[in-house]
């Protein structure tokens, strides 16, 4: 088991090697610097500024010594906000934007897969079509969408949560735009638990269960869930990419001072380092998540990683 | 016919039928199937994949799905159970009332650990802690003859082979002291070998408990080795029923004459030619005329494409559903 | 692809309220987008000054209100729907061109070369894609171009995927041996015998992938990333309704109702257009 988890991280090493990679050739070759937007500089200030970011050295040496500052955990300074480096950046604002990712994703898989069991408990009844109904809308419309008519019912008609800005600490801030993150996940994975549950239920060791005499209560929950939830735990890395791009906008929208709104900054001002950590560092908790995900297969099927 | 006491049977059928609605009329997958099974006794029913053997005890399980269109009566120890509500059923299911399933590794949950599987019937049924039941389980691994029995417990399914499943199976139906143990196709999906060894598990713990057992299969051979009784079943009906020794003997209806030349007996002098039969039986969904198996039957007439043969004793012991037995 | 499957599956799509509804919504949605401007007397960049912000009324035409400018909304909004449907169709169809190529290729040559591409086909599709086109608009500019282009990239995926599936089951069938056998070159058979043959599932996922395209330009457009000014896409006016929202829920309930309708009636069609292409190969 434990050489099959070490399989799993020696794939997801070379891949990150080549984001990195990649990410770091392509803000190199990209005709125009980051300085292109300023007012014209006297040559020699542009080289100055050159020279103390380290763009006038060759380009492998560049290379090299990016590689090693991440090793490090510095994605090197920002060239927008001239006083901080990115890493400081990131410090800042992912607090907030793992708070509401997390809860997000918490609420989810907790409400998604209990919606699941029950629409699949009622398959083709009334509750059933409506909350698939409902499903395919939390799929469908967009968070960029939902956050602001949320803002619009609940902060502006009704008064009742704040529809944007941030205080340290503050919940009733976070409400809403943790619920804009949560629908679209949501409806995902109720969709896929009903599903798969239906489909478990189909299996002969579902048969064998009822033939011993166990309730319905016992028969799912100890003998279908675990199964059903596989599909549930493929499509977690997607959840969170899902969610991590949802903060993007949700975060600009509800003014919280996370890392997906320094993101956007970032791409407005073609901040070139700070999007280039952020890739990163996006792409190291997707990673990270795929291989959760791959504990997680061995945990819901013995049968996984069992070499014979 | 002796009379014995409490002659009352252990399983009782009446016209049971099983429907299932299809685009454009109904399937009939039991067509009206009427048996009993006494007391310690062993039922074989025998029949080709379609003939709606499984599905008659399966409905009489209550397994079928809720598409399913079930009539008919049937008694579990003189108690109704066609219809009951789960609640009900789940009493008598898995400890009076047990089955054992075709294949034992799709049959088994592949997450649970021998153990839990096991336990978890008597945990249920007889309201044990977990601990007792885990031991008590124990026993009943050493009872179907699992070596190292302490470390199978904790085993997944897989982590066995395929006859070690299928002797949890049945000490797994065995738990509660049943009073029925329905086996469909038990050796099926297992080696020749090990087919052997499970029908001698499954005659030596019969020798010392004394509970019935329906023994399904489409090879007259397993049955033959093991039951009682054979009922014959074609087309969702039972065209023969006799003692074993009889049938193997006198197979009056025709069918049952081609399935006794099918079966490989080393006893008998091998002829040159396996006689075998041409075509298939209807399926469910066609209607009925006359006798299902007239289209294939050597000694059909007329008569036999549009009467169908009624169910009928030959002697005490003995039906047959044919115009023309053999015998 | 028998008669039967065309013929089945049409059956189950026409049976289909949810089908028929969606599609409905859909023709009558594009229809409002090409058309509905004309009935407008109203200019797409006439500032009314008389009328800014102005609530939906019957006066001087402006159905769905003004903008802070004075800008008709009802024009503006099925501007920017036409906008929006255009860059998803053009889009999807440069995702259904590469994902067709890269697919059939992989399906087809199999082998080392199928390893190699569906190796690349993982590694990318690990990757919230979404990052890699604001990437790209942060080292390429905000080019509408390059937007297209991105956003294609970015689709091509999944479909390459199903395509490769398709090809690899019908590179064992024996017409491809025979053509094989009698001299006809790679590519030939591929364009002649496993595209043709792939084109159910290849439907039902460029239905799927059109809204995924629409809601990846509106998110872009929404956040600034996308479609400048002076054109505006349905992201755009959604993001300045956002930012009028309480003084003038108008200006973003327009767009977000057109945008929301499209979408979830695209998912819907392209759904049940599954279900119609299962039952017709019999599933």
């Amino acid at each position: 088991m434990f050489r099959y988890f070490l399989k799993r991280l020696g794939g997801a090493i070379p891949t990150l090697f080549i984001i990195v990679t990649l990410s770091f050739l392509l803000i190199r070759i990209a005709p125009g610097g980051p300085f292109d937007e300023e007012k014209l500089l006297p040559p020699e200030i542009l080289a100055n500024l050159k020279s103390a970011y380290g763009l006038d050295q060759p380009l492998w040496l560049q290379y090299a010594h990016y590689l090693r500052s991440l090793l490090h955990g510095d994605f090197g300074p920002s060239f927008r906000y001239k006083d901080f480096t990115v890493t400081e950046l990131i410090a800042q604002g992912l607090p907030v934007t793992a708070e509401i990712g997390i809860a997000a994703l918490i609420l989810a898989l907790a409400l998604g897969m209990v919606i699941g069991v029950f629409a699949a408990l009622r398959q083709n009844r009334a509750a059933d079509y409506t909350v698939m109904t409902l499903a395919v809308l939390g799929i469908a419309v967009p968070s960029f969408v939902v956050l602001p008519l949320l803002g619009l019912l609940f902060g502006v008609y009704a008064h009742w949560l704040p529809v944007a800005g941030w205080e340290p600490g503050s919940i009733r801030h976070l409400i809403l735009p943790v619920v804009a993150l949560t629908l679209a996940p949501l409806a995902y994975v109720a969709r896929l638990t009903r599903g798969s549950l239906l489909e478990v239920l189909q299996r002969p060791f579902i048969r064998t269960a009822f033939s011993k005499g166990l309730p319905l209560r016992t028969v799912i929950f100890r003998h279908a869930l675990r199964p059903a939830l596989v599909p549930v735990a493929g499509y977690l890395a997607p959840a969170v990419a899902s969610i991590m791009t949802g903060s993007l906008v949700v975060e600009s929208i509800a003014g919280l001072p996370g890392i997906g709104r320094y993101m956007v900054q970032g791409a407005l001002n073609r901040d070139y380092t700070l999007v280039l950590g952020m890739v990163v560092l996006y792409s190291v908790v997707l990673i990270g998540a795929g291989l959760l995900v791959d504990l997680l297969y061995a945990w819901l099927d013995p049968r996984v990683g069992f070499e014979r | 016919m002796t009379v014995r006491p409490a002659a009352r049977p252990t399983l009782k059928t009446q016209e049971v039928r099983v429907d299932y609605p299809i685009p454009g009329g109904t399937a009939a997958a039991v067509r009206g199937v009427s048996l009993s099974v006494s007391a310690q006794e062993c039922l074989g029913v025998v029949g080709e994949s379609g003939s709606g053997k499984t599905q008659l005890f399966l409905a009489v399980m209550g397994l079928l799905s809720s598409g399913a269109q079930i009539t008919g009566s049937a008694q579990f120890e003189g108690e109704e159970i066609l219809g009951l509500a789960p609640q009900e059923l789940n009493r008598i299911r898995g400890s009076k009332l047990t089955m054992v399933f075709q294949d034992p590794m799709m049959s088994l949950t592949p997450h649970l650990k021998i153990g839990v599987q096991l336990a978890e019937v008597l945990v249920h049924h007889r309201g044990a802690s977990w601990r007792d039941a885990e031991r008590t389980a124990l026993q009943a691994l050493d009872r179907v003859r699992i070596p190292d029995p302490r470390r199978r417990l904790q085993q997944y399914p897989h982590e066995l082979s395929g006859g070690m499943r299928q002797r949890v199976m049945i000490g797994m139906s065995l738990l509660c002291e049943p009073s029925l143990v329905i086996a469909d196709e038990p050796t099926s999906a297992l080696d020749v070998t090990v087919q052997a060894q499970i029908l001698d598990l499954l005659r030596d713990v019969r020798a010392g408990t004394g509970f019935s057992i329906v023994l399904i299969s489409h090879d007259l051979g397993v049955v033959a080795s093991l039951a009682d009784r054979v009922a014959v079943m074609y087309a969702g009906r039972i065209v023969e029923s006799a003692p074993t020794a009889e049938l193997m003997r006198d197979a009056r209806h025709p069918y049952s004459a081609l399935l006794m030349q099918c079966v490989s007996d080393l006893r008998r002098p091998r002829t040159d030619r396996m006689p075998f039969l041409a075509g298939q039986a209807p399926g469910a969904a066609e209607p009925e005329r006359g006798c299902a198996f007239a289209p294939r039957c050597p000694r059909s007439t007329e008569r036999c494409t549009h009467e169908r043969p009624a169910l009928e004793d030959v002697n005490a012991t003995s039906q047959v559903a044919c115009h023309y037995p053999l015998r | 692809m028998t008669g039967t499957f065309w013929h089945a599956a049409r059956q189950h799509l026409t049976a289909s309220a949810g089908a028929r509804v969606s599609l409905g919504i859909i023709v009558a949605l594009v229809v409002l987008a090409v058309i509905g401007p004309w009935i407008n007397p109203n200019g797409l960049e006439t500032l009314d000054w008389s009328s800014v912000a102005q609530y939906p009324g019957i006066a001087h035409a402006h159905w769905f209100g003004t903008d802070r400018l004075g800008r008709d909304l009802y024009v503006r909004t099925l501007e920017g729907a036409r906008v929006s449907m255009i860059v998803g169709l053009v889009a999807s169809a440069v995702s259904l061109v590469l994902g067709l190529i890269y697919g059939a290729i992989a399906g087809y040559v199999g082998g080392r070369t199928d390893d190699l591409m569906m190796r690349i086909i993982e590694i990318l599709g690990g990757l919230p894609l979404i990052f890699f086109v604001i990437f790209l608009t942060v080292v390429f500019g905000r080019n509408e171009y390059l937007l297209f282009a991105s956003i294609g990239a970015v689709g091509w995926l999944t479909l390459a995927r199903i395509v490769r599936g398709q090809a690899l089951s019908i590179r064992r069938q024996e017409y491809i041996e025979a053509a094989i056998a009698s001299g006809a070159g790679t590519a030939r058979i591929i364009y002649k015998h496993v595209l043709p043959n792939v084109i159910g599932p290849v439907i039902v996922y460029a239905t799927l992938t059109v809204p995924q395209i629409i809601l990846l330009e509106s998110f872009l457009s929404f956040l600034g990333l996308g479609i400048q000014e002076p054109r505006a896409s349905l992201g755009t006016l959604i993001a300045e309704g956002a930012g009028e929202m309480e003084a003038a829920p108008w200006m973003l309930l327009a767009p977000g109702a057109f945008l929301t309708l499209l979408l979830v009636s695209l998912n819907i069609f392209g759904d049940r257009l599954r279900d119609a292409f299962d039952a017709g190969a019999g599933r």
